[in-house]
């Protein structure tokens, strides 16, 4: 490592600063956009900022039955959220801890943010914490698997699991980008991205009517400063599987040195990818319908299949 | 200084049976505890000798058995096991010595405790076919006596029944194996052994592989000879089951290692596509089951058939990867598979132990009764969780330091260009990602809806704490867990030396030494101690960010019950609905049998009396593949009894004949 590790460390608590105001600009922007398609004019864009911040604000309430794990596990969910943010290449191909961003340990620490939630919805005791977290556990196992395997066949083709290595591969050789094990991969994680974010087809993050919800049954008993984290957490979550696709994808614009030129282009480089995929996102989501419960399965499962077939490709295709 | 250690562990181990029997009925348990904890301190320090120097302990002693004497040799392979075994052994004698219930303070039960960890200690170390089938014996028969202290349930002694018949039949098969391999070798001692199976011909040395890996596939649990065990496992006492799945089942895996990659050298690619196809199907089964299971320890029985799984994945792409010649890729793999043993023991053997405590204070071992015993057990209720999150590979547990050397063992494996083993990497890669997210939404609710939300009977709600010494006994298990997955690093080198040992030669150390985990020769690493520190600043600074603006203690209110006035525990989810949609997902693998009862009021069919409503999910396989054999051999029974009515006459007339054919056939 040249790099000298103040700049790489600045990196980090770059990117994090980048995806804990860009993840909830993100959430408004795709409310925007879907407000735009559907006639409305819409809140602003930096409406998810002003509700956290207000919620911030608030006192704290807990519901009676609960224990410490309804505290904590906004808190883990942050931590794992923030430090998956902290290591992968975001911004930069170099950021601090780089050498130990490896993806599975990215895909784990989702995991781990997703199991701490799932844990506070059934601490109040309550029907529809209970219900929230069967709800998500159960698309969690369906998407996990894909998950896991399309990063598993990004990995072969570049030959390592760390991230910075494969973005650096993929711009060392721009063809893989259309390689059909990429494509394939590509069309995997997308589909994981919606379970994952909680958006339209498997969970309507706007719903109001209980039994119809995932991720809002869980946190149904947060209210002030948590639910804040809890929001942000997600968001946060949005924003950095976005910009992984982004960059695991589409690596161009990311900074290969920690100069501040660089720097400064590859966010404005990635605000504008993540924005792109984002309304590409919102798009989608308006002109679909939320599928029911036990069709989530069938698209999950053709997600972990393509994500198979990606790997299945990569040996058959490359010698 | 090493043998000496060695014998007098497993000395002590021996003392603490006599004690345990002997003694008057204040003094056995807490001499027998003592006693069996030196011996696997003793061991430990043998074994962990062995490790480090890289040598061989040799022990011969012709006075023991009669006729062929005792033969021990411990070898950097063996060591990993005693090790594993010596601490499962020591915190299950500990939390035995605080355990309450009766059966476990009697006579028998204090006596074949010691001898049953004695056993499992002895089993690594034995380096001839009489020792490994006395030592691999008395373990069956002393695990088998212990399940039967229960004798007075009927599922117990249901459980005991197959777990006899399993554990004899692998028995049988596994000396059949010894038997082929070793019949004219000219000593029956493994190096011995290992000089003349190298001249077999190769169907001989095949057959003896898959004699030796049904015996020892069935006591590592693996499909579909796993019946046994998540019937004896939950049946058992706290500390035996804790025995059973933490230090039991990984001598089948060592079985396998030990005939396949030692004793026949190798062998062919179709032996190892075999175990993978065994780990992919136990993967896949047990996570199901786990996933869909509400019987707290039935749950964590299969999710050992799942994680036994794994194992045997790991160690089927070594030996498949070791045929093709990437001695390297082997290496890997195999550590990978060892590492995962290791810390499967460990949580494995915590979450049992957590589960003999819930269910003595609660009563039972349904999910769907407990609840809220975060409250009543705060500690047993921590160190569970500590070892669910350590299961479901969780950052920065130990279960994701091996769970990634796993994924690295794959990634790289694919590499080796050949297509059988792609095929079986795929399959494997397959399996793991499938049991990852199962295994999250088993632990979820093993944790969430057992130690979570409120009460569901009295009995849950009057729940005590668990006994210091239980606590400890876990406390002892938990700390690997966490020291294991921070610093994965520090055992590395042990492991990666105990794989060279298993596959023979010196292949190249596959990491790179340091604390973390870092594959040699790439840029694969992942510093889990780097990470536990980003995640405990992360931690901090998210709470420090809630304190700052918000001072205030939280008030306390009513949950949401949208708009209900009153809420009761029996409206919570209970584990039976947490798994529902899992379990229809997956319909077609589990088949559960639900039944219906509707009955209706005598004045109109329009109105219902009464609803009832049955679930229950057999193990396909039992029902599919055992059940048939069953009746066969009991359609069989009623065939032999007819023949045999008890008329002399009849029986004089079977003797004639037998004498007529004899003497035609020999004439």
């Amino acid at each position: 490592m040249s790099a000298a590790p103040l700049a790489t460390a600045g990196v980090s608590v770059l990117q994090l600063g980048a995806v804990m105001t860009g993840g909830p600009l993100l959430y408004g922007l795709m409310a925007k956009v879907r407000a735009r398609a559907e006639g409305r004019a819409g809140a602003p864009i930096r409406q998810p900022l002003l509700d956290l911040r207000k919620l911030a604000g608030k006192e704290r309430i807990h519901a009676g039955n609960s224990s410490a794990v309804l505290p904590l596990a906004p808190l883990v969910l942050i931590a794992a959220t923030a430090a998956a943010v902290a290591i992968a290449p975001l911004i930069s191909t170099r950021p601090a801890l780089g050498t130990t961003a490896d993806a599975f340990v990215v895909v784990f620490l989702l995991l781990l943010g997703s199991v701490a939630v799932a844990l506070a919805g059934l601490d109040a005791g309550t029907a529809f914490g209970g219900m929230g977290a069967s709800r998500a556990m159960t698309i969690g196992a369906l998407a996990e698997p894909a998950l896991l395997v399309a990063v598993l066949a990004l990995s072969i083709q570049a030959g390592s699991s760390n991230l910075p290595h494969i973005v650096l591969a993929t711009l060392a050789h721009p063809q893989w980008v259309a390689s059909p094990e990429r494509v394939l991969a590509l069309f995997a994680l997308v589909i994981v991205v919606f379970a994952e974010a909680g958006r339209i087809p498997v969970d309507n993050p706007s719903t109001h009517l209980e039994l119809t919800m995932i991720h809002e049954a869980m946190v149904l008993e947060y209210a002030g400063p948590e639910l804040a984290l809890i929001t942000l957490g997600e968001q946060m979550r949005l924003g950095l599987l976005l910009a992984l696709v982004a960059n695991l994808f589409f690596p161009w614009g990311i900074a290969a040195a920690a100069s501040v030129p660089r720097v400064v282009l590859g966010l404005a480089v990635l605000a504008a990818k993540t924005a792109a995929i984002a309304g590409g996102v919102a798009v989608l989501e308006v002109s679909m319908a939320k599928l029911r419960l036990f069709r989530i399965p069938e698209i999950l499962s053709a997600a972990f299949v393509l994500a198979i077939l990606a790997v299945v490709t990569g040996l058959v295709v490359t010698p | 200084m090493s043998a000496t250690l060695l014998v007098g562990g497993l000395g002590l181990g021996a003392a603490g049976a006599l004690a345990g029997a002997a003694l008057p009925a204040r003094a056995r348990v807490p001499a027998a505890a003592v006693l069996t904890a030196a011996a696997c301190v003793a061991s430990f320090a043998a074994a962990a000798g062995v490790l480090v120097s890289g040598g061989t302990i040799r022990v011969h002693s012709a006075e023991i058995l009669p006729l062929t004497g005792v033969t021990l040799s411990l070898d950097p392979l063996g060591a990993v096991f005693v090790i594993t075994t010596a601490v499962v052994g020591a915190a299950v004698s500990c939390y035995a010595a605080g355990y309450p219930a009766r059966s476990m303070k009697s006579r028998a039960a204090a006596g074949l405790l010691p001898m049953f960890i004695t056993s499992l200690l002895l089993v690594p170390a034995a380096a001839s076919i009489a020792t490994f089938m006395a030592a691999w014996e008395l373990m069956a028969l002393s695990s088998l006596l212990l399940l039967l202290t229960g004798h007075r349930r009927p599922e117990a002694r249901d459980a005991a029944q197959w777990y006899a018949v399993m554990t004899h039949a692998g028995a049988a098969a596994i000396l059949l194996a010894f038997v082929l391999m070793g019949a004219h070798a000219g000593g029956q001692s493994f190096d011995a052994i290992r000089a003349y199976a190298s001249g077999l011909s190769p169907a001989v040395r095949s057959l003896a592989f898959v004699l030796a890996l049904a015996g020892f596939a069935s006591k590592a649990g693996a499909v579909p000879l796993h019946v046994w065990l998540p019937r004896a496992h939950p049946e058992a006492p706290g500390p035996v089951s804790a025995l059973m799945s933490g230090a039991m089942v990984n001598l089948g895996i060592y079985g396998i290692v030990r005939t396949g990659d030692g004793l026949l050298g190798g062998g062919e690619l179709w032996w190892w596509l075999t175990v993978v196809a065994l780990g992919v199907a136990s993967a896949l089964f047990g996570a199901l089951h786990a996933a869909a299971s509400s019987d707290l320890k039935r749950l964590l029985a299969y999710s050992t058939v799942d994680n036994m799984g794994l194992v045997l994945i790991g160690v089927g792409a070594s030996g498949a990867l070791a045929v093709g010649g990437h001695a390297a890729l082997a290496a890997l793999a195999m550590v990978a598979a060892l590492f995962q043993v290791m810390n499967h023991s460990a949580f494995k053997g915590c979450l049992f132990l957590g589960a003999g405590s819930v269910q003595h204070a609660a009563g039972t071992r349904d999910l769907d009764c407990l609840g809220g015993l975060l409250r009543q057990l705060p500690a047993t209720a921590a160190l569970f969780g500590i070892a669910a999150l350590s299961i479901c590979a969780l950052p920065p547990f130990s279960g994701f330091a091996s769970e990634w050397l796993l994924l690295q063992g794959f990634l790289r494996g694919f590499s080796a260009h050949s297509a059988a083993t792609a095929t079986a990497l795929l399959a494997g890669v397959a399996a793991l990602a499938l049991t990852g997210g199962l295994t999250a939404a088993a632990f979820v609710k093993a944790f969430g809806i057992g130690f979570l939300g409120q009460p569901r009977t009295p009995a849950a709600a009057a729940a005590g704490e668990a006994a210091p010494a239980m606590v400890a006994g876990m406390a002892l298990l938990a700390v690997p867990c966490v020291v294991l997955g921070v610093i994965p690093g520090t055992v590395m080198p042990l492991l990666a030396r105990a794989a060279g040992t298993a596959l023979g030669g010196a292949p190249p150390d596959p990491l790179r030494a340091g604390s973390g985990l870092a594959i040699a020769g790439s840029s694969d690493v992942v510093q889990p101690a780097l990470l536990t520190a980003v995640l405990i600043a992360g931690l901090v600074l998210a709470w420090a960010l809630v304190r700052v603006r918000v001072r205030a203690r939280a008030r306390r209110t009513e949950a949401w019950g949208c708009g209900r006035e009153l809420q009761t525990a029996r409206m919570q989810y209970t584990a039976t609905s947490f798994a529902e949609p899992l379990q229809r997902v997956f319909d077609d693998v589990l088949r559960p049998d639900r039944d219906l009862d509707v009955s209706h009021l005598a004045e109109s069919r329009y109105f219902e009396d009464a609803l009832r409503y049955h679930s229950r999910i057999d193990d396909a396989v039992e029902r599919g593949w055992y059940r048939p054999l069953i009746g066969l051999a009991s359609r069989w029974g009623e065939v032999a009894r007819r023949a045999q009515n008890g008329s002399m006459h009849r029986y004089l007339g079977y003797g004639f004949a037998a004498l007529v054919v004899l003497l035609v056939v020999l004439a």
